[in-house]
């Protein structure tokens, strides 16, 4: 049981799109940018909210925080199922959606909130809706690009038997998308809302409580809890609050996702020994027993019939799908307004993104960012060296244990899901007691919430190794350094590098809030990206965060690209 | 007396169009009637377009000329009255037994209640009682596919397609279902007025049918119609049975231009000269060690250098899919020829059988770089290159749109095979380069 090994979205291999998207995202927010900044003028926070830092208060908090995130879960299944299908079936849309996407999961999504909460509080002025949304668009954007590209990804490989039997049996499109295609998808995108589900406890942390243009946005949770206790420095409070967040992702664990995917094994096609051992659920086999679950089930198929079978949809698609799936064909007026309108909205943004930096900033000042941009690439590079050297012999040791893989391999999920920025003053604590380098120090707070994707995986590559290679390992007196080079780490290589992919992009996440911590009155900074962008985030000068968060996206996509990607691919060419 | 026509294929041609635009012909101008009463067999080697045909009957696959009549109205989509059984069954892994064969009446809006009785009138019928609440991975595959002909069956068809409906299942549970089948076809108990069933496996046609159609492949068409009138059930040792076992298989030989390279059909590509190099040619997908197997079992079981290719088929249980290719490749490297339902070994076959190890990878050689045309191609080419190597696109690129991409990968698959074995030619894995050097 890991995440990411099997149902990892294949790797798209970048073109023209990637640049046209690029430059249509880029330029589309620095609209927003530009937008809010005229905006701003008029605006005035309302009362901030007060956070007690009574521990009574807490529980109140959490709520508030379990809330934000299932809402914005909520949107992200929605958006899947409807971006999801339009890409896997309209080629037209597809061809725009994927690099769309690409480019949008590598935006640093703290970046990125600094302009739309601002655009949030205008959309619902003297309202608590404006940051609300703010920050559950926020938690949405670390969860949905993820889950997109699984439903889409699971779309386009049901297979062909499948869609022939719905076309014999006479479903409708409406009737085939419920029945057939959904549950295709549901256990790889039940994976994929829990992996991204354990990024998004991050950021609705860190989206809580946002300073833009010197104003402090609070909203009650426990993100805003904690940035109290800094402010306070209040060490009880941040252990109280810690504990709070302990328990929710236990519950969301334990209530919510244990059960869905020990519900979710009745949609894989055959059981794998794998899966039998992993998926077990104290409290899906409480619900089995009651009674009352089984009224509720039988109420549910009863309504999900009645939707499925609905009868309106079913007479507007009286022509059953021929195979192949008919590919629209659109005329081509239709499809010349379509690339048109694209091509222009790319060349109109990409426009505005240079006219809306250019304006305030000057060329030095942009490769300035750069070379900042470049600072961060090298801590993350080293970052996910240092880590691997501690946590692959770690992995393959636990791994070789299955006693104590079978303890650690949860262990370590739940500790990539915790929100690690919870913690953060406490190490700021520490680094001024002792007087340590900042550079240095703060700088591993980046990796400290993501090392445990490459532990995990390494766990999973080493447990998948077959009992009978290291037989005949045994037997030939493999040993030492040829043991290690010849054995292990081939076979652990394609895992590591899905994990090492995801530390990363993490880390890069991570830096606009490791580069800069508080504690009380201290405010630490380190030399890179991440502070530059939260820096001009407190002061409100939106060209400069727009150009931050284009560079940043411009690293993590050529990374993501020249690096992990061909890494990855070698990986699964090669030894597996 | 007069029969009435359940389907009627008038003139179907379907082609393909690759990426580049060029269309590759599957089927060409095809006729075919199935009376009522009718359990037609389709026979032919993979890749004949016998389950082409078979879904444009059902509607799934539009033909790209001609048309077809059920019940003497045109198909054009999926329509009532016709269902099929799929030979991975096609079951939805999310459903019970009960849900999956509910599929087609919940999709025509039949109620709830109704719809259960006629499931369970179904699934009794087909033996599947008490399995009702199973979900399809808990059954074996014989079960499943019991779940596929319930499913098939609850719509009341009239015509039942059978896509290779027993080859994912083992020899004795396909036996088992084959009779309870043919129990249920001879019954009356259901509406079904004919059969049309595709499949790779003889012996299964002739138990079964009333009628095999062997088909012909490059392009896809009507080889002959055999009846087959004996009585039911029908015995295996019968010399009837033997007679038409043989009948098939000959008609099965002389199926395709089997020997070397066939010029006398058009070639499935249309290209724009029509003049298509030799190395461009199909390779059938077997390894050197199966050649050699079966080599060395026809040279045991062998009288005269000659063996009778439907016994050494039932000897060795090789279906059509798996016997003629290996017999393809054979003769390709002359090292067998066929005659009249036998094999016979060349001079060269019988060097090949007696010869070591390495005299046997010297003949391999010989006759690769001799009758093969790609493997003298690639030879070719790479004598020629720059220190004698060249990317394994390039191959696919000069093969690509004359055989199309799946033939293309199968074919290089092959010949890296053989010509590894051969140590004619050397291939890189990592670099995807075949080259003359071989690794220190």
């Amino acid at each position: 049981m890991f995440y990411y090994k099997s149902h990892r979205p294949k790797y798209i291999s970048p073109n023209g799109w990637d640049l046209v998207a690029m430059l249509m995202i880029l330029g589309a927010l620095s609209v927003l940018a530009w937008g809010t900044a005229q905006m701003i003028a008029p605006y005035q926070v309302g009362q901030s909210l007060p956070i007690y830092l009574d521990p009574s208060c807490l529980p109140e908090y959490a709520v508030y925080t379990i809330v934000r995130m299932f809402i914005a879960l909520l949107l992200s299944l929605i958006f899947s199922l409807i971006i999801g299908s339009l890409a896997a079936k309209n080629k037209h849309a597809e061809r725009v959606l994927l690099p769309l996407i690409d480019i949008l999961q590598s935006l640093p999504i703290l970046g990125v909130l600094s302009i739309t909460v601002v655009a949030f509080i205008q959309l619902f002025p003297n309202n608590l809706l404006g940051p609300e949304s703010a920050a559950i668009f926020a938690i949405f954007t670390s969860q949905v690009w993820n889950m997109t590209l699984s439903f889409y990804q699971s779309l386009k490989s049901v297979p062909t038997e499948l869609h022939e039997a719905a076309s014999i049996f006479h479903l409708s499109k409406w009737a085939r998308f419920w029945r057939i295609e959904v549950p295709f998808a549901t256990p790889a995108l039940l994976w994929n809302t829990m992996v991204s589900m354990s990024a998004g406890w991050f950021f609705v942390v860190a989206s809580e409580a946002i300073s833009v243009s010197n104003q402090l946005i609070t909203l009650p949770g426990i993100g805003s809890y904690i940035n109290q206790a800094i402010l306070s420095a209040d060490l009880h409070a941040i252990f109280y609050a810690t504990l709070a967040m302990l328990i929710v992702i236990i519950c969301y664990d334990q209530l919510l996702f244990r059960p869905l995917l020990k519900w979710a094994e009745c949609f894989k096609p055959s059981q794998s020994f794998e899966d039998t051992l992993s998926q077990q659920s104290w409290f899906y086999d409480l619900l089995a027993k009651t009674r009352l679950l089984k009224k509720i089930q039988s109420f549910f198929t009863v309504i999900k019939d009645w939707f499925i079978n609905l009868s309106f949809l079913k007479i507007s698609n009286i022509k059953y799908p021929v195979l192949p799936l008919p590919t629209k064909n659109y005329l081509p007026s239709t499809l010349f307004i379509w690339y048109t309108a694209l091509l222009g909205s790319t060349i109109y943004l990409t426009f505005f993104l240079i006219r809306f930096i250019h304006q305030e900033i000057g060329l030095t000042e942009v490769f300035y960012v750069f070379y900042l941009g470049s600072i961060t690439g090298f801590k993350v590079v080293v970052l996910v060296l240092l880590a691997s050297l501690i946590w692959v012999p770690i992995g393959v040791w636990i791994g070789l244990n299955p006693r104590l893989a079978v303890i650690c391999q949860p262990i370590a999920q739940f500790l990539a899901a915790f929100p690690v920025n919870l913690i953060y003053p406490v190490c700021v604590y520490f680094i001024l007691k002792y007087q340590l380098n900042v550079n240095i120090w703060t700088t591993l707070l980046m990796i400290l919430g993501t090392q445990w994707y490459i532990l995990f995986n390494v766990i999973a590559g080493v447990t998948a190794i077959p009992e009978e290679i290291f037989l005949a390992a045994k037997n030939f007196g493999l040993k030492g350094w040829i043991w290690w080079y010849r054995l292990i780490l081939p076979a652990v290589f394609p895992f590591f590098a899905t994990g090492a992919m995801t530390a990363a992009g993490g880390c890069w996440n991570a830096s606009i809030v490791a580069d800069c911590v508080k504690w009380g009155e201290h405010e630490l900074i380190a030399v890179g990206l991440g502070s530059y962008i939260t820096q001009y985030t407190s002061q409100g000068d939106f060209p400069r965060i727009a150009l931050g968060i284009a560079v940043m996206a411009c690293y993590v996509l050529t990374l993501n690209h020249l690096v992990w990607q061909k890494l990855y691919n070698f990986a699964i060419k090669r030894f597996s | 007396m007069p029969q009435k026509e359940l389907i009627k294929v008038q003139q179907v041609n379907k082609s393909y169009k690759n990426s580049e635009g060029q269309a590759r012909l599957v089927l060409e101008t095809l006729n075919l009637t199935l009376y009522e009463g009718e359990f037609v067999a389709l026979v032919g080697k993979s890749g004949s377009g016998k389950s082409t045909l078979l879904r444009i009957i059902s509607g799934l696959i539009k033909p790209t000329e001609g048309d077809v009549y059920f019940n003497s109205t045109p198909v054009h989509d999926p329509v009532p009255g016709i269902t099929m059984v799929f030979q991975n069954f096609a079951l939805l892994p999310w459903l019970t037994v009960l849900e999956n064969v509910e599929l087609g009446l919940e999709a025509q809006g039949i109620p709830r209640k109704i719809r259960r009785q006629r499931a369970l009138k179904a699934i009794d019928t087909i033996g599947l009682d008490g399995f009702e609440s199973a979900y399809p991975k808990e059954l074996s595959g014989g079960m499943k596919q019991r779940v596929g002909f319930a499913r098939a069956l609850v719509v009341e068809p009239k015509l039942l397609l059978m896509d290779e409906p027993f080859s994912a299942l083992d020899i004795l549970t396909a036996e088992n279902l084959r009779n309870d089948l043919l129990d249920l076809w001879h019954s009356d108990n259901t509406q079904i007025k004919g059969i049309l069933c595709v499949t790779h496996d003889i012996e299964e046609a002739i138990l079964m049918a009333d009628k095999i159609i062997i088909f012909a492949s490059n392009p896809g068409r009507i080889h002959a119609e055999i009846p087959i009138t004996l009585p039911y059930p029908r015995d295996i040792q019968s010399p009837e049975y033997r007679e038409l076992l043989t009948t098939v298989y000959n008609y099965l030989i002389s199926s395709e231009g089997n020997v070397k390279h066939k010029t006398k059909h058009k070639s499935p590509f249309m290209t724009r000269d029509n003049k298509i190099p030799a190395y461009a040619t199909r390779l059938p997908d077997v390894g050197v060690s199966e050649l050699t197997g079966l080599l060395e079992t026809m040279h045991s079981q062998s009288k005269d250098d000659k063996v009778d290719l439907a016994a050494l088929a039932e000897a060795l249980h090789l279906d059509v899919n798996n016997l003629f290719p290996l017999t393809d490749a054979l003769v390709m490297l002359q090292f067998v020829t066929i005659d009249s339902g036998h094999l016979l070994f060349t001079e060269a076959g019988k060097l090949f059988v007696a010869a070591d190890i390495l005299q046997r990878k010297q003949i391999f050689a010989k006759h690769l770089l001799t009758y093969i045309p790609l493997g003298r191609h690639i030879r070719e080419i790479l004598d020629a290159k720059f220190k004698h190597r060249a990317p394994k696109e390039y191959f696919i690129n000069e093969l690509i749109d004359l055989l199309g991409e799946e033939e293309t990968d199968k074919a290089l698959k092959v010949i890296i095979d053989w010509g590894r074995y051969a140590e004619v030619f050397a291939f890189d894995f990592d670099a995807d380069t075949l080259s003359l050097e071989n690794p220190q």
